[in-house]
């Protein structure tokens, strides 16, 4: 039971990482309707600008500051170069501009700041804190408090603001949104600007745990099934389907992947995904859209 | 905020992106035509990618060392080294795609490719074949390709797969007191989720036969960034030994999940893709202690090493733009590599004559590529490679390696040379070429008639 418990809570702690790369994803979704593919691409940009910074021996603070500058500059020039010409064309076009987009960032980060791997250590430890018969590592602890103060952050700012009320309003019907005199641009640079500061996060804690590197923008990937099993425009549906990922994964890979080869992590998400599209294709908290026959 | 080194290191990868979008269009090669001809070497090189830091440490020593023989000795025996890149990403098809393009080029032709991609050179077997150009792979690879005979143009040089876990199994007995002592033992072996990383599981299970030691495969999904269901259940199998058999961001990973299960980094043991100053970087702390097999260990002490710095280096001509990475791991494998290309060109060049050389013709040197201690060190390279012997039938050549354990800041080696069980893997190993050459209507060749 015990071991079960361990698998469990360790699934929980790893899905709150995938979940941190979700979350920028859904900023944007939520106001354009813009599946971002280029969000990995953004994580590793942030965490390779970050980490050459310091290396750079540039302070700490300095370097996060000047990383997190950078971070709203690139959202904002993604959204004033990119997006903002495409205006009113199809969803597979912008999805299409965003893949794009994620090749141009994943090469302008290598060819700015190189090819090698570098370590990042942010001061975590990484080592394991009993709780009873269960091992948890710090860092996992600090990487889901982080994720709960951004989701209470985003809530808050999404409920109590001007910005985060036009955000909304946005995200319920843009035509409308536009006729009560909102300005989609400045709202979609705010998004993404946003969406940039959840990538620089991102960037940071799973750059501590793997290294910063390229395989950083493949990470994008394991956030499309929490994407799918939470909902594509919910904030909570992010932090709710990354846990259920971690979890079941965790689980699969440990119950059922001795009896088929083993290697279940690599494709279990995609198949409770999968399940999830044919039953619930708006996820466990995404909006469901109401088409008049 | 840019350093000085941005431009130098810009320029690689700005030329590597641009031969890219040519679609790996070629350049032209590199140096202007000396009295005997050129020797061509292509380079299907990844400066770009998730493996980026590998290739460019890689190629980086390749290219070093054919400059070092260019400047120092203007050549082989008057012949000049030249050599193109083509940019992989390590992508299987760029792989067919560059080779395609660069069998063509040169006069006459290629001397060697040399991929470092097991699944580029799985691709190119029966083509480099057909095509008569030799197919190195050094330290990976194919294991029955070891059987030249059936392969006579694939060669496995310095370390098959086979030979390295069963070396890996005999330096846990060694550290034990013994193969008798493994009895008993519990080893888990981790490895990466790709055909590479199954290669050895036969061997695994066949070892632990012998030696009566309880093995548990598991697998790591690729690329490995999430490990902890491995990990756990490692924790519950409770193994003496967890043999790492990794690639790219799985290594410093599983150092650091390791870490947070409370494995010893002591008692996990790398293999030769898991033990470069890049994979343990990444994991700081967790590393230390960490162990790894090698035949090519780190350092700037080699004289042949200390003559690239002196003379490539100081001519501001060296390939790698930061200098720190210098006698790395990567970087040290591509000089061994240019070592074993370049002895081959010299030795065929001894049987057809001081000139510029067919792959058909280099393929004779590298079948009869024979560096004892003495030539070794000639070349300024004790320590750094152990003798190699290839023959007709037998194309791995060596077989031996050392174990280096991380100090946290630099490869401190811990081991003389500790061979294979050759003995036991060549039956195996010619078993499976014979398979292959069956299924492929493949007549062997005779071994024991060739000159």
């Amino acid at each position: 039971m015990s071991f079960f418990v361990d698998v469990l809570v360790g699934g929980l702690l790893s899905g709150v990482m995938y979940s941190l790369v979700a979350l920028g994803f859904v900023l944007i979704y939520k106001t354009s309707g813009v599946l971002n593919f280029a969000q990995g691409a953004m994580v590793l940009f942030a965490a390779l600008t970050f980490v050459s910074l310091t290396e750079h021996k540039l302070p700490f603070a300095v370097s996060l500051l000047v990383t997190l500058a950078i971070m709203v500059a690139l959202g904002w020039l993604i959204e004033r170069f990119v997006l903002k010409p495409l205006v009113n064309q199809s969803s597979i076009t912008l999805f299409m501009a965003t893949l794009g987009l994620s090749y141009v960032i994943e090469g302008a980060a290598q060819l700015l700041w190189g090819t090698e791997v570098h370590g990042l250590d942010l001061g975590i430890p990484d080592t394991p804190m009993q709780f009873g018969s269960v091992a948890i590592s710090e860092f996992d602890l600090v990487a889901a408090l982080i994720a709960a103060t951004m989701v209470a952050a985003l809530t808050l700012f999404f409920r109590t603001t001007r910005t985060g009320l036009a955000f909304r309003a946005v995200a319920d019907d843009q035509l409308a949104a536009i006729a009560v005199g909102l300005r989609l641009s400045h709202v979609w640079a705010i998004a993404w600007a946003l969406a940039g500061v959840v990538a620089l996060v991102a960037g940071l804690l799973w750059g501590a745990r793997l290294g910063v590197q390229f395989s950083l923008s493949t990470v994008v990937l394991k956030a499309l099934p929490v994407l799918v099993l939470g909902g594509f425009d919910s904030i909570a549906g992010a932090i709710v389907g990354g846990l259920l990922i971690g979890a079941i994964e965790k689980s699969a890979e440990v119950y059922i992947g001795p009896f088929v080869g083993g290697g279940t992590e690599g494709w279990i998400a995609y198949v409770v995904a999968l399940g999830f599209l044919l039953v619930r294709p708006a996820g466990l908290f995404g909006q469901r859209e109401l088409v008049r026959a | 905020m840019f350093s000085s080194s941005y431009k130098g290191r810009l320029m690689p990868v700005l030329l590597a992106s641009a031969a890219l979008a040519l679609g790996g269009a070629i350049a032209l090669p590199s140096f202007a035509a000396p009295d005997r001809g050129q020797e061509y070497f292509p380079l299907q090189s990844y400066r770009v990618g998730p493996y980026a830091a590998g290739g460019t440490g890689f190629f980086g020593g390749f290219i070093d060392y054919m400059n070092l023989i260019n400047m120092r000795d203007g050549g082989v025996n008057g012949v000049k080294l030249t050599w193109n890149e083509c940019e992989t990403e390590y992508e299987v098809e760029r792989g067919v795609e560059c080779y395609e393009r660069m069998k063509t080029q040169g006069n006459p032709g290629p001397a060697a490719m040399n991929p470092l991609s097991v699944g580029i050179a799985y691709a190119l077997l029966d083509r480099s074949t057909s095509d008569k150009i030799p197919l190195i792979t050094i330290n990976h690879g194919r294991t029955d390709t070891t059987d030249g005979a059936v392969f006579p143009y694939i060669f496995p040089l310095l370390l098959n797969p086979w030979s390295e876990a069963s070396a890996m199994v005999n330096y846990v007995a060694q550290r034990d007191g013994g193969l008798d002592k493994l009895r008993g033992r519990k080893i888990v072996v981790l490895y990466h989720g790709s055909p590479y990383g199954r290669e050895t599981i036969p061997i695994f299970a066949l070892l632990s036969q012998k030696y009566g030691f309880e093995v548990t495969e598991i697998e790591v999904p690729h690329p490995g960034n999430q490990q902890q269901s491995q990990w756990l259940q490692i924790q519950r199998i409770a193994p003496e030994f967890v043999i790492l058999r990794g690639w790219g961001v799985m290594n410093p990973v599983a150092l650091k999940t390791a870490q947070q299960v409370g494995f010893p980094a002591d008692h996990i043991i790398g293999n030769i893709w898991s033990n470069s100053e890049e994979d343990v970087r990444p994991a700081g702390a967790a590393a230390v202690g960490y162990i790894a097999l090698t035949d090519h260990p780190s350092g700037t002490e080699f004289p042949v090493v200390q003559e690239i710095i002196k003379t490539v280096y100081g001519a501001n001509k060296g390939n790698l733009d930061d200098k720190s990475r210098i006698g790395s791991g990567y970087h040290t494998l591509g000089i061994i590599n240019g070592i074993l290309n370049v002895e081959a060109l010299r030795i065929a060049q001894q049987h057809f004559g001081d000139k510029a050389l067919s792959g058909e013709q280099v393929q004779w040197g590298f079948d009869h590529l024979d560096l004892d201690d003495k030539r070794i060190a000639e070349l300024g390279a004790t320590g750094l490679l152990p003798p190699i012997h290839v023959t007709c039938a037998d194309h791995e050549g060596a077989g031996a390696v050392k174990f280096q354990q991380w100090d946290g800041q630099r490869w401190v080696t811990k081991t003389g040379w500790i061979q294979a069980d050759r003995k036991l893997l060549r039956p195996l190993i010619e078993a499976s070429a014979n398979k292959y050459a069956a299924e492929h209507h493949i007549t062997p060749r005779n071994c024991a008639k060739t000159s």
